[in-house]
């Protein structure tokens, strides 16, 4: 506590720094918050359940839920893998490879959205493969889990990498030296210790994917109980000019991805148990 | 014979790590690999664990040639120097990984770790993580871990690096003492030369890939077969000089060289507990100003300068200096009893030479 | 440095570990299924956008790049970022000092804040704004009053994109002056430094990095931001930024025209990957050469004298 005093006052700008921190977050975030969440709870709880509660509305929560929870799913037996072979192996195209992990994170999800609905598209160089197995690419559930996977890969990726290149490969040369054979030292040893970056990354993908519109927008086609996802109510709300609709179904989904994270994040501190 | 090493080489691309080196450990034998780093005896200890594959040479474990047995079944207990303990496991779950793999029953697991426990000072941790123990139960832990599925041998790569100082002391007397009960073969690097000396029944020295010399702490101390151990092994005086009419000659020290050839440079060495030293600046040959005295316990060192302005260090006991009532600053004067010619790293030594009556001091390192 | 030496000389492709490597069947597989993977996965998507964007000739692809509505979405684009950067920049680098440089109740929750936008879906942080300078919202009457204008229009979607780019400087920092500590800054105030003077001097070269690559993710967010911003603009031809106008043109089935903007927009993400990892390799070059003048190889360790010391004649 002494301590920490002495700190307080030994380096400056703790008030100029806080300061202008704290009224920033209040204008950027915590006024335009505050005011959604006044008007949502000034609509009554009748208003409130009217729009959140339409089976439109709901059909398009179960879409985001699953094809999110799919997207992020896949990204972590993709992401795990890349991560793996990154870190783990030499081989050419290696740098150009990690690089290219960054392309969604870079790329805007728009141009993703554009390209992936025509890649994916009927005459799209992938989708008419797709078209003879009966698969639609794009205005299908098919199109909107790929431009989730694909908007939301870089994080697990990124999350499980750093912890592996940190690993210590003595620990597997140890489990080899008690008799651990690859397959089992893998399982046993190295992926519980991944466990924590795994589930952080995928909590990271699963949140991205769940508030995901941009993309989703050039993929869906916004077909009604089909296609259409969460943010894409809000929109059609807003389209209508239905103000209090968007700030309810909106209230509703901050509402649920604070549970959603809320939740990951008791997983994550089990998962992390063997840590500080 | 437990361990044999016959001709082993070991190369990475171009670089030789370990360059033909052969050695046998006997049963129940305590060996400690000495050198400093890079000198390859942590890639002779991997090469024995399987962790390495000898490029030439053969290596036998108990009479079985090892060369080609993969790693999980050389039953070999490894320890390695940072533990590379499971952090996702708790003490319990470490220690019973190899018996697991075994596929032993519960409850002889159970007894075999509660045994572990016992005999390394782990009881009442089993269920904690390693991120719960301090370092001294985390490398106890380590032990226990590679010692419970029984092995032919007991590896141990810088058993002691992570530990700090105080501990560390502790930590060897209990390895001995380890070692005594568990009369287990054990082979384990260093690169301190005092924990080397202290702990191994014998003594392998290792510099650049090259098994230097091999004996008991005693023998590579008083008879080191090269400059490399002279020096690596406690402290030496070490003098370039150039030989002229049978004399080796620096600055005014001057050794007799006899069947040396003129011109020749020759490598003097002479450890410091050779120096005598007297308060008459006449009593002895050389002259010398007392520069510095260091306080290293029960022991001090001087260092004297002649004036020529070459430094000797000399090892003196706390008695003796109070006794002479010496002070920095003073003249003085010093002999030097013993000292060797010293061949080049890899070259054989000559024998010491006494110049004086040869007093055998009962000193340590 | 036996360590390091043994880590330097045994690369995956030795061969040396035996038992804890995999069989090197195994990892070709392993990969060739991330090769294949990356390749369908975000290669295609990449050549496809290029290919569709020049399909039809460059003539065509100039035409769409030069029409008033496009260099008005690109105005509008530069415009937010040029305001947007600075401000999270600013905001970043007060963040991250408060953050690391002090201990204070509340810390844990306005980290959790800094992480907000990552939780919050885009479009949920456009209505937000909405609810706030809306025609019902709690300022609109006020705004109305004097002629004022947020959302819908161009302060709208700098404030949204604010949201949604705020936390990337201030996360790349924090991490890192965590890890400095703060010694070097007591060491510059016991030598006399004012506050500015530490922060400019000791802070600040030792972040630049870290910095500059925040910069960049900021930068590449601001420009591509697309639900925020959809939101809150009135999406109205000539008054959007470019990912706007990508998707007015595509829903207006001006396919190639949308390829052909998209296409700034790719190149704008492929000069990121580019920067961030040239920052990269500096990043590295600078830690390596650090590296270096710490670890000089001791010859001898261990007993306290180590005093051998070879003398010649002078």
């Amino acid at each position: 506590m002494k301590q920490y005093c002495k700190t307080r006052r030994l380096l400056p700008g703790f008030r100029l720094t806080l300061g202008f921190t704290l009224f920033y977050l209040s204008v950027v975030v915590l006024i335009p918050m505050s005011a959604m969440i006044l008007r949502g709870s000034g609509m009554g709880w009748g208003g409130f359940w009217k729009y959140v509660l339409d089976p439109r509305a709901i059909a398009a929560y179960k879409l985001s839920l699953v094809a999110s929870m799919t997207a992020a799913l896949l990204n972590v037996l993709f992401g795990t893998l890349l991560a793996w072979v990154l870190v783990r192996y030499t081989f050419p195209g290696r740098r150009l490879m990690d690089a290219l992990v960054d392309v969604p994170f870079a790329l805007p999800t728009a141009v993703a959205g554009l390209t992936l609905g025509n890649l994916y598209g009927p005459q799209g160089w992938i989708g008419q493969w797709l078209a003879p197995m009966g698969i639609a690419g794009v205005n299908s559930r098919f199109g909107v889990v790929i431009a989730l996977m694909f908007v939301s890969l870089p994080f697990v990726v990124r999350t499980v990498q750093p912890v592996l290149e940190t690993f210590e490969q003595e620990v597997e040369e140890a489990a080899a030296t008690l008799g651990a054979g690859r397959w089992r030292t893998f399982f046993r040893v190295v992926l519980p210790t991944l466990l924590p970056s795994i589930i952080t990354g995928f909590a990271l993908a699963f949140a991205r994917a769940l508030g995901e519109f941009g993309s989703i927008q050039f993929v869906s086609g916004s077909i009604p109980f089909r296609t259409e996802i969460a943010p894409q109510i809000l929109i059609q709300h807003l389209d209508e000019h239905e103000t209090a609709g968007a700030i309810a179904v909106a209230l509703f989904l901050l509402i649920i991805s604070f549970l959603i994270l809320g939740t990951i994040n008791l997983i994550e501190t089990w998962a992390r148990r063997f840590q500080n | 014979m437990s361990i044999e090493l016959r001709h082993i080489s070991k190369r990475f691309g171009d670089i030789t790590a370990v360059r033909n080196i052969s050695f046998t450990v006997g049963e129940g034998e305590l060996v400690g690999l000495l050198g400093p780093s890079g000198g390859g005896k942590t890639t002779v200890l991997r090469m024995i664990a399987g962790l390495e594959t000898p490029t030439e040479g053969d290596l036998f474990v108990r009479g079985r040639r090892m060369n080609d047995v993969p790693v999980q079944t050389r039953n070999i207990g490894f320890v390695f120097q940072g533990y590379a303990l499971f952090k996702t496991m708790t003490v319990f779950d470490n220690i019973a990984f190899g018996l697991r793999i075994q596929k032993q029953q519960p409850a002889d697991i159970a007894a075999r770790v509660e045994e572990l426990a016992k005999t390394l000072g782990l009881e009442g941790l089993e269920r904690r993580f390693p991120h719960q123990l301090s370092g001294g139960q985390r490398q106890r832990v380590a032990i226990a871990r590679a010692l419970a599925p029984k092995p032919n041998v007991l590896l141990l790569d810088e058993p002691f690096g992570a530990v700090d100082a105080k501990i560390r002391q502790e930590l060897r007397e209990w390895l001995v003492q380890l070692h005594d009960e568990l009369n287990i073969t054990t082979v384990f690097v260093t690169h301190d030369q005092e924990e080397a000396m202290e702990v191994s029944n014998r003594i392998l020295i290792f510099s650049r890939g090259n098994l230097e010399q091999l004996g008991s702490p005693r023998e590579v101390y008083e008879q080191p077969r090269n400059e490399f151990v002279a020096r690596f092994i406690g402290v030496m005086n070490v003098l370039e000089m150039t030989v002229s009419g049978g004399i080796a000659r620096l600055g005014g020290l001057s050794f007799p060289a006899h069947g040396h050839s003129e011109g020749q440079t020759l490598r003097i060495g002479f450890r410091p507990y050779a120096v005598q030293v007297s308060k008459s600046p006449n009593e002895y040959r050389h002259q010398a100003i007392l520069k510095h005295t260091y306080f290293l316990g029960i022991m001090l060192r001087l260092e004297l300068e002649t004036p020529d302005g070459l430094v000797v260090r000399a090892r003196m006991s706390k008695e003796d200096y109070a006794r002479l009532k010496l002070e920095d600053g003073m003249s003085v004067s010093f002999q030097i009893r013993e000292y060797r010619v010293l061949a080049r790293e890899g070259e054989i030594l000559t024998p010491e030479v006494s110049l004086s009556q040869p007093t055998v001091l009962g000193e340590g390192i | 440095m036996a360590r390091n030496l043994h880590r330097v000389l045994t690369p995956a492709n030795t061969r040396s570990r035996r038992g804890a490597d995999e069989s090197r069947l195994t990892q070709w597989i392993l990969i060739g299924i991330a090769a294949i993977f990356v390749g369908l996965f975000l290669v295609l998507p990449l050549v496809s956008m290029f290919y569709e964007a020049f399909r039809k000739g460059p003539g065509a692809y100039i035409s769409a790049l030069t029409q008033e509505n496009t260099l008005d979405s690109i105005r509008y684009t530069l415009t937010i970022a040029v305001l947007v950067v600075p401000l999270n920049a600013l905001f970043g680098l007060a963040a991250a000092w408060a953050l690391t440089r002090f201990q204070f109740r509340g810390k844990a929750l306005l980290t959790t804040l800094i992480d907000l936008p990552f939780a919050i879906s885009p479009v949920v942080v456009g209505v937000m704004l909405i609810a706030l300078f809306g025609y019902q919202g709690w300022l609109g009457p006020w705004l109305r009053a004097h002629d004022l204008k947020v959302v819908f229009a161009l302060p709208g979607m700098v404030l949204a994109t604010v949201f949604v780019t705020f936390p990337f400087v201030a996360r790349e920092l924090i991490p890192m002056m965590q890890s400095q500590g703060t010694e070097p800054e007591q060491a510059a105030l016991t030598l006399g430094a004012s506050g500015w003077q530490v922060f400019w001097h000791v802070t600040l070269p030792s972040i630049k990095w870290a910095l500059l690559y925040g910069l960049i993710l900021t930068t590449a967010r601001a420009m591509g931001e697309f639900g925020a911003v959809f939101v809150v603009s009135n999406r109205i031809a000539g008054e959007m930024p470019i990912p706007l106008w990508v998707d007015n043109l595509n829903a207006d089935h001006r396919g190639s025209e949308a390829f052909a903007v998209a296409s700034l927009l790719a190149f704008l993400a492929l000069g990121t990957l580019a920067l961030k990892a040239w920052l990269e390799s500096r990043h590295q070059e600078e830690e390596a050469a650090g590296l270096w003048t710490t670890s000089s190889p001791v010859i001898n360790s261990g007993e306290s004298e180590t005093a051998f010391t070879t003398q010649t004649p002078p």
